[in-house]
């Protein structure tokens, strides 16, 4: 239970830093902290290989993709200049949404009565509900075609990402690239 | 489990809420993904408990499927912040008014 309450605290606390960090690198280091902790609490739920793959992919890949992106956008300019702000008071609405969404969700708990199942065998034992073996089972017999379609899911996002950030149409030379200073605060869209 | 399933889902809610105010009160959109990984990260979390719950592995294979799509969708969210800031040199949701490329 003290472990529970360290986890979630841990993830709360991280994931309202994620939402009110100045510069989204800090968000960043904030998610890879929910998401370790998450992964833990994975762990506590008999869900090893969740863990695992929730570190793996995301921990790894797609944090590894935000800083990526983020070093990208501000390379060579000033990071991130915002605009003028047209909705100043949206935080008002949205907290009154998050609360009113969460106190709804408290309600429908408290009206549901829970039995958790018994599961012999602690996580990490074999062939126990969980294991590598038995989601791999569940995932390669019972759900078959899910798995299949998430590899067409997968290869639509590749195709879509190389459309909408390749540089240009094929065939086509590379247009010249504009030398850009080290810091010039409003810089001229790149010609293409 | 060593906590009642009322606890897991009720920090699953909080969680959810906090990335549900991210999305609407920042405007920065690379916060603004980030947020939506937190709501993707919630559910998650809901759907292990379940499957806790009730020793179905089913939920298991469900939020395997929920992070493959939330892979697909950073990277493409990340593609399209990445075209806007070539045309643009706000990182702000609130600068993107047209759709004209």
């Amino acid at each position: 239970m003290i472990g529970f309450v360290v986890l979630a605290l841990l993830m709360i606390a991280s994931a309202i830093f994620t939402v009110t960090a100045k510069k989204p690198v800090y968000s960043v280091v904030g998610l890879l902290v929910n998401f370790i902790a998450l992964a833990i609490t994975y762990l506590t739920l008999h869900a090893e290989f969740l863990a695992v793959i929730q570190i793996v992919v995301y921990s790894g890949a797609i944090l590894i993709l935000f800083v990526f992106v983020i070093a990208l956008l501000s390379s060579g300019t000033k990071p991130f200049e915002p605009g003028p702000n047209r909705m100043p008071r949206a935080v008002i609405p949205a907290v009154i949404f998050g609360v009113a969404g969460f106190a709804a969700i408290v309600v429908a708990i408290s009206k549901t009565v829970f039995a958790p199942a018994v599961i012999a065998g602690a996580t990490g034992d074999a062939n126990v509900f969980g294991s590598v073996a038995d989601f791999g089972t569940a995932l390669f017999t019972t759900n078959l075609l899910p798995f299949e379609v998430t590899a067409f899911v997968l290869m639509v996002a590749i195709v879509g990402v190389v459309l909408l950030a390749g540089d240009e149409a094929p065939g086509r030379r590379a247009p010249k690239r504009i030398a850009r200073e080290p810091i010039s605060p409003p810089r001229e869209p790149i010609a293409r | 489990m060593n906590a009642p399933v009322e606890a897991y889902i009720i920090v699953a809610a909080i969680l959810f809420f906090i990335g549900v105010v991210g999305v609407i009160a920042r405007r920065n959109p690379l916060i603004q993904l980030m947020s939506i990984e937190l709501l993707f990260n919630s559910a998650n979390l809901a759907l292990v408990t379940f499957a806790r719950s009730w020793a179905n592995n089913a939920g298991h294979v469900f939020a395997f499927l929920v992070i493959t799509v939330a892979a697909a969708e950073a990277a493409i969210g990340l593609a399209i912040v990445v075209i806007v800031f070539r045309k643009t040199t706000f990182v702000d949701v609130d600068e993107v008014a047209t759709l004209k490329g």
